[in-house]
């Protein structure tokens, strides 16, 4: 089935049409991106200056390949705005990905420990929210977050607090949405991988004398540590890029790189740094996705 | 099982589903406050709905964000078909990792990098960005969740039927139409709502890949967002959400009604097996 | 079989660099019931993919009434294949399985009712023609299968370890039906199983494949009673290993004997050498206990009562231990010294195997 074989002209035709889509309307718009990361910055409209076009002679060609420059991606470097907000993006997803984990594991354990029948009760509407708009649900916690807010108010009304508690706007509600609005993403993969485990094992843990504690640590964490990778891995991937989120519940201090990158081309018009910054940001993410699947393919092809 | 084990359990459920469900409750409870303040509650009103209705902007945003779904989805779903048969069935051909890659990009891409993509091709191409564009955009977005979902019903799907089909006489595209089809057909359908509902929902690839005739019902709100809450904004979250819950609530009813069928069918014959 | 239905010459198949065939020759006559057995990944499997047309083989033909198959698809072959996992369609009814064959061949509807319902009355599911897969039974489906397989009419029938999926109870009666569809039917039916009681129970002939070859082809008798290998011998029913060293002796009848630690034991020679190693395999029912003063002695170390007889394992040198077969009515005790006594052709002979 995995070995290389001639591919009939109707299976060349079906290849073909997804094919040239992703081809036209992503690999060269990253090409592209690619490009417009080494050419030089100008005050037009593109906002770059062009490196090659179809009437230029090889001396034209020759001539632009000189004025190709690493400046942009010198910038990313030596710009301290860049280098903060990728650690910045990266400290805020690995943050909100841990508490994630926190919330959902105890969850995804609570579901998978379910009477059967109601099983897929619970995690139909443990997913339900995931199948509605991802900006609703982020700016349904301006709401609640707010300095005269839902969770200041009850506070104070409780005599918790004396003055509002500033929530909006800060690292920590960039933190709370992302968990929020990625938690499916960590529970999905957690819930299945505990599902899966034969109930009799633990029995015969503690028939062998192992207490609640230990058969946990010993027994259902070690067996759903895949779960726990992909829905990490599902989670932290996603929420480095985000934007909606910090835009919406950060404040002008929070710095992550998508909110960057969206104001470099829509209000700097910085084009080639944003694009160096985009292509790095890729180079980082793809690396591992590609990875994974040829060590798939080896193992498919090793079955056979 | 320990009364402390079900107590645990029944704790964390609750947590779990008071954190998904509160912000939403809220939301919808406060899009029937007359009152414009978030923490006064001034009466329940209706009419942030009426003035909904009246806002000729929000609706035809509205209807550019269907068609747009309707549209972008009905074409990743047949192209993530095409891809997903092309991953599952060709084997290793030539470039299967770059048409892998490619495809399961946007799935981790951040979508800010896809739309700046996206919208220098355009603005390179010379291309005027509107409706068409804003599919353009949508369709590449998706098509990765729809290959991803046709996938792995495919990789799941049993092979020897589609060989049974075939020993039978049928051709292998008449075999993968009758029998493969008809047993992937629920991923194809979940493979069009998720790209239905994520074109629908989508800001940041629209932000980068519309015009200013095609602005999407997203785009609407997150400008009104960002100054803050509105209360018409959350009667239009309300509704969305609304729609979701009714097309969920249909979904579980189906597939509940399919499987008590099926027990009950089950129940009724006792296996009257075996008459030889 | 002066013109077989299926003749395979020379086929050979490797997967990378495992060799599942190897220059396999085989032929099947018309309205023969035919068993291929062999353990595991024996080639078998394989083989049957390959009449199917699923696989193509590296080099060799098949030719089915001589006409070659190689590059004809599966469904161009007038050959229809029963799936182990019955592969039965899921979303279509009882009638729509069995009718789908007969649709590919675009057949009248009548034609198509005509020939399902006999189908269906065959496999005595007469009523059943709208049931939805997932209502059957293991039986019923494993029926279904059979029915959709022999619908089309096909000049030879594989059927994949049709009783694999069976229960042990289900499984002889399922034997009788099938032998009985075969006699019917007519068709040439081909099985693989691992199962030798099933192919023993079946089939006219018997082809035991071990790592991509065939050992014999013989019918369940001679398969039974004279076994060309010793991996036959041993894959076949329960046996004795006697080993020893061959010594040909003209003057006495049979003419040789093996000269084992516990004594020499007349033998049919074969052609094997004088003085060479070899190994003699004896049915544990072939071997009784004899009178006073005759045949192999030794010790009955256990015994197992099995109804018509009682399995003894008596112990006749160190590290020898033979089962014999006590006949009904005999009573013997742990520890009792016995004479053991087998008539000289009740074995088979074989040369030392490089691999055992």
């Amino acid at each position: 089935m995995s070995g290389r074989r001639r591919l009939s002209l109707g299976e060349r035709l079906l290849l073909a049409i997804p094919y040239l889509w992703i081809a036209a309307f992503f690999l060269a718009p990253m090409l592209l991106v690619a490009k417009i990361s080494v050419s030089q910055s100008v005050l037009a409209r593109p906002p770059y200056r062009p490196i090659f076009e179809f009437s230029d002679g090889p001396s034209a060609i020759w001539d632009k390949m000189q004025a190709l420059t690493l400046d942009s991606y010198r910038a990313l470097f030596s710009d301290t705005l860049y280098v903060e907000s990728y650690l910045s993006s990266l400290a805020i997803a690995a943050v909100s990905t841990l508490i994630a984990l926190i919330v959902a594991y105890p969850f995804a354990l609570a579901i998978a420990r379910a009477p059967e029948r109601l099983r897929p009760l619970f995690i139909g509407l443990a997913v339900a929210p995931f199948w509605t708009s991802f900006l609703i649900r982020v700016y349904a916690w301006i709401a609640l977050l707010k300095d005269e807010g839902l969770i200041n108010n009850a506070l104070m009304a409780l005599g918790v607090i004396s003055a509002p508690l500033q929530m909006y706007a800060t690292p920590g509600a960039v933190i709370v949405g992302i968990v929020y609005s990625y938690l499916p993403f960590m529970l999905l993969p957690i819930y299945a991988a505990l599902e899966r485990q034969d109930p009799s094992l633990r029995e015969a843990a503690a028939d062998l004398g192992a207490s609640p504690a230990q058969t946990f640590l010993r027994l259902t964490w070690p067996l759903s540590r895949e779960g726990v990778v992909a829905g990490s891995l599902l989670m932290f991937i996603p929420a480095v890029g985000e934007f909606v989120v910090p835009d919406l519940l950060g404040d002008s201090e929070t710095l992550m790189i998508g909110r960057i990158l969206w104001n470099d081309f829509f209000s700097n018009h910085d084009w080639p740094t944003a694009s160096a910054a985009a292509v790095a940001l890729v180079v980082l993410l793809m690396v591992p996705l590609l990875l994974w699947e040829r060590a798939r393919l080896k193992e498919e092809e090793g079955a056979r | 099982m320990s009364a402390a084990g079900a107590w645990a359990r029944g704790a964390a459920l609750s947590i779990g589903f008071v954190f998904l469900y509160a912000p939403i409750v809220i939301l919808t409870v406060m899009s029937f406050n007359a009152s414009r303040l978030v923490s006064v509650w001034g009466g329940f009103s209706t009419k942030w709905y009426v003035a909904l209705l009246e806002n000729e902007q929000l609706l035809h945003s509205a209807k550019i964000s269907l068609a747009a779904a309707l549209v972008s989805a009905t074409i990743a779903t047949l192209l993530g078909l095409f891809a997903a048969i092309a991953l599952a069935r060709f084997g290793g051909f030539r470039t299967r990792m770059l048409f892998f890659g490619a495809l399961h990009a946007p799935l981790v891409l951040p979508e800010v990098v896809l739309g700046l993509a996206l919208l220098s091709c355009f603005v390179a191409l010379g291309v005027g960005r509107g409706f068409v564009t804003l599919v353009i955009g949508h369709v590449t977005l998706t098509m990765c969740f729809t290959t991803v979902a046709i996938l792995a019903a495919l990789r799941d799907f049993d092979r020897t039927l589609e060989e049974a089909a075939m020993d039978l006489g049928a051709t292998p595209p008449e075999a993968f139409v009758r029998v493969a089809l008809p047993q992937i057909a629920p991923a194809i359908v979940t493979a069009y709502l998720l790209a239905f509902t994520l074109s629908l929902d989508d800001l940041v690839i629209a932000s980068f890949a519309t015009g200013p005739g095609a602005t999407t019902l997203p785009m609407r709100i997150y400008s009104q967002v960002r100054l803050g809450v509105s209360p018409q904004i959350n009667a239009v979250s309300t509704l969305l959400l609304a729609l979701v819950a009714v097309a969920l609530g249909l979904a579980a009813a189906v597939s509940w009604w399919r499987a008590g069928r099926n027990s009950s069918v089950k129940i009724a014959t006792p296996a009257p097996d075996e008459a030889s | 079989m002066n013109s077989p239905l299926l003749s395979i010459e020379n086929v050979s198949k490797k997967f990378g660099a495992v060799v599942a065939l190897e220059n396999v020759s085989l032929h099947v006559g018309a309205g023969e019931f035919f068993a291929l057995l062999g353990p595991s990944g024996c080639g078998k499997t394989t083989l049957m993919r390959c009449i199917a047309g699923f696989e193509s083989p590296d080099s060799g033909t098949i030719a089915l009434n001589g006409v070659d198959l190689s590059g004809v698809p599966p469904f161009r072959r007038p050959v229809n294949m029963m799936f182990q996992s019955y592969a039965l369609f899921p979303h279509f009814d009882v009638f729509e399985n069995i009718a789908f064959g007969l649709r590919r061949k675009g057949e009248t509807k009548d034609a198509i009712d005509a020939r399902v319902n006999e189908l269906l009355a065959m496999i005595q599911l007469s009523n059943y023609g709208r049931r939805r897969i997932e209502e059957l039974s293991g039986g019923q489906k494993q029926r279904v299968a059979l029915a959709r397989a022999l619908a089309p009419r096909p000049k030879m029938l594989l059927l994949d370890e049709p009783l694999g999926a069976l229960d042990r109870k289900l499984r002889e009666e399922t034997q009788f039906q099938l032998k009985e569809i075969q006699r019917l039917t007519q068709t040439s039916f081909v099985i693989v199983t691992h199962d030798q009681d099933e192919a023993l129970a079946l089939a006219d002939r018997i082809a035991v494949m071990r790592a991509g070859r065939v050992e014999q082809v013989a019918g369940p008798m001679e398969i039974y009673d004279r076994p060309a290998t010793r991996f036959v011998a041993g894959f076949v029913g329960e046996t004795n290993f006697i080993e020893g060293r061959l010594e040909r002796n003209l003057a006495r009848n049979p003419g040789a004997a093996l000269i084992t630690e516990f004594g020499r034991i007349p033998c049919d020679p074969g052609d094997i050498a004088e003085g060479a190693q070899a190994t003699l395999s004896v049915r544990p029912e072939r071997i009784g206990v004899a009178r006073e003063g005759e045949g192999i002695v030794g010790i009955v170390e256990n015994f197992v009562f099995r109804g018509e007889t009682t399995l003894l394992r008596v112990r006749v040198a160190e590290n020898v231990v033979l089962r014999a077969a006590a006949g009904h009515g005999e009573r013997h005790a742990i520890g009792e010294a016995v004479r053991l006594s087998f008539p000289s052709n009740a074995g088979a002979l074989h040369a030392e195997e490089p691999l055992g």
